[in-house]
């Protein structure tokens, strides 16, 4: 070894090693990742991937304000006094969000909720809120991603392209690991995607199934046929689907042979036309196929933290989304208490965003009625939504500068192990601060 | 001329490094601003890398820039751009009672500017 090697090897004392942190970026939520911190930089973020080290290098600290009011600095105090007299004086106030950050800021955010009688809705409504609504329905024959390591031997992605949203999947859980049941990794495996688009996944794919734009309804009620061993006729089949009745039959005869199957699947189903008569078509395949071998439907889920705010959303109030708590008990309506909905409709006297974008990811009809109103948005970075806000709080971001809890896709809960510390209160400190003040607000009304 | 095409709007890499490295940066835009038309189309519609078109669904219009998608990703008739404010434009607000507005699979009709 060269002395120059040894010198790269050799720690640097000015840097801090942080192991084990976990990545928030998406729902696969890697906690494996060794970071390097130098001041308030991350300089290297062993093993994540691309969006990981991405996210991991892009928020370091800066000189942003606390807070802004109609874009003038604030301090947090008066942010939160103003936020509180929007939210409490409001008729329709809606809370959305909460998918990028901590369980624990999660669970204030609910209690302002109940406390202002207002709806609560995540970003859960515009991903796999459809699939949330089918698991209502149908049921959810699932398991954790450990267990598709170890077991899964025909995993089939449909309507998901993990290699651009998810890029450690594969490696990690579903194709190359070597499981208990599965000691030669990717070679006991056979890997299925089904999408209207040949994605970047396709290459790791051992069959690629091309269907129809909008026919993901129709292709699954053709496996759920071939299950029951019902003849279709094989025109009409390709014809409505794009794909050979044939390589329908084979792979309904590798789900029937394989040893423990898994449906992964992503927002290809959940925001097409049929949404969650998708999810359901999946759910009742799965169900189905029960019948044969174990197999199970997983639901890809994107944002770091969404499967937590499904979690916290549900236990606070028995449903996952789309939540009404103005009668003093929730009630849940997705189409009505959902947040695309109360916008674009012009429902909602006042909003409550946190963590995400809706004015960049919204109908037009919900963004110009968010800013016709008064809001509030929280968030660690500049966005078109907290451009807008009436009042802005810039954050610190989860996992990078605050512990907590976040829930895996699978529903693992999992700590996170922060760098550095930021200047920015966390989600959780401004919604604490401001749930008391709302509480004043509310009590006094109630005595008065 | 005007033509009708299915429009997927979906995730990619550079859209979701984008989010980290901040959405007012040019790496994010350039990326949420580029409609993928395949290559069979690019060429009966005798499209030019980076021309732009006008792309209307039954809520929005807007105008964008093209470029051919990678080999055979995007059968013809099929047109991929990822999430971000342009796709949104598009998308009814309207949930069908899901919550969930029709995102993936939008009717949109194509046209050449000029
Ligand atoms: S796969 Fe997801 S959680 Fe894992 S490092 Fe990449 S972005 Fe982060």
């Amino acid at each position: 070894m060269s002395i120059a090697t040894k010198k790269n090897t050799a720690p640097d004392p000015s840097l801090k090693i942080v192991q084990d942190a976990t990545c928030t970026f998406c729902g696969c939520v890697c906690d494996d990742i060794d970071l390097s911190v130098k001041d308030d930089h991350i300089v290297e973020a062993k093993r994540a991937c691309v969006l990981g080290k991405s996210w991991f290098f892009n928020h370091h600290t800066d000189t942003r304000p606390n807070c802004l009011i109609s874009g003038q600095p604030a301090t947090i105090a008066d942010g939160v006094e103003r936020a509180a007299q929007i939210l409490a004086g409001a008729k329709y106030p809606i809370i959305y969000g909460l998918s990028d950050t901590t369980c624990e800021a999660q669970r204030v955010a609910v209690g302002i909720g109940d406390w202002i009688g207002g709806n609560v809705d995540t970003t859960t409504s515009v991903c796999h809120g459809p699939s949330g609504m089918a698991f209502q329905g149908v049921g959810e024959v699932t398991c954790s991603l450990g267990e598709i390591a170890n077991r899964g031997d025909l995993i089939i992605f449909w309507g998901s392209n993990p290699a651009e949203s998810h890029p450690r999947h594969f490696t990690k859980y579903s194709l190359m690991p070597k499981g208990m049941f599965l000691p030669n990794g990717r070679k006991d495996r056979t890997c299925v995607l089904v999408d209207v688009r040949k994605t970047k996944s396709a290459k790791a794919a051992d069959i690629f199934l091309q269907i129809k734009p909008r026919k993901d309804f129709e292709a699954l009620w053709v496996l759920r046929a071939l299950a029951q061993g019902l003849e279709l006729d094989a025109a009409s089949i390709e014809d409505e689907t794009g794909v050979p009745l044939s390589a329908w039959q084979d792979l309904m005869d590798r789900m029937k042979r394989a040893k423990f199957g898994v449906i992964l699947f992503g927002m290809g189903l959940t925001m097409t036309r049929g949404k969650h008569l998708n999810s359901e078509a999946v759910l009742a395949l799965v169900r189905d196929m029960n019948a044969y071998t174990r197999f199970v439907a997983k639901p890809m889920r994107g944002h770091g933290n969404v499967t937590g705010a499904d979690n916290v959303v549900s236990w606070q109030t028995g449903y996952p989304f789309g939540v009404n708590l103005s009668r003093g008990y929730p009630r849940f309506n997705p189409g009505e208490y959902t947040t695309a909905d109360t916008l674009a409709r012009g429902e909602a006297d006042a909003a409550m965003i946190i963590a995400s974008d809706p004015m960049a990811n919204f109908s037009q009809a919900a963004r110009t009625r968010l800013a016709a109103i008064p809001y509030i948005a929280l968030d660690p970075k500049e966005t078109p939504t907290t451009r807008a806000a009436t009042v802005a709080f810039t954050t610190a971001t989860y996992g990078i500068n605050t512990p907590g809890t976040v829930y895996r896709m699978d529903d693992v809960p999992i700590p996170l192990r922060p760098a550095f510390d930021s200047p920015h209160p966390s989600d959780f400190e401004v919604l604490s601060q401001l749930e008391r003040r709302v509480k004043q607000l509310k009590a006094a009304v109630r005595i008065g | 001329m005007s033509e009708t095409f299915i429009l997927i709007p979906g995730r990619t890499s550079k859209q979701g490094c984008g989010i980290s490295e901040g959405k007012f940066t040019e790496g994010y835009q350039s990326e949420i601003n580029l409609l993928q038309v395949s290559p069979r189309d690019m060429q009966r519609l005798a499209l030019a890398e980076g021309e732009r078109v006008r792309l209307t669904s039954e809520t929005g219009a807007i105008e964008v820039a093209v470029t051919a998608a990678k080999g055979d990703e995007l059968p013809p008739g099929l047109l991929f751009i990822a999430y971000g404010d342009l796709s949104s434009r598009l998308m009814g607000g309207d949930t069908h009672g899901s919550g969930m507005p029709t995102s993936k699979g939008l009717d949109v009709v194509l046209e050449k500017i000029g």
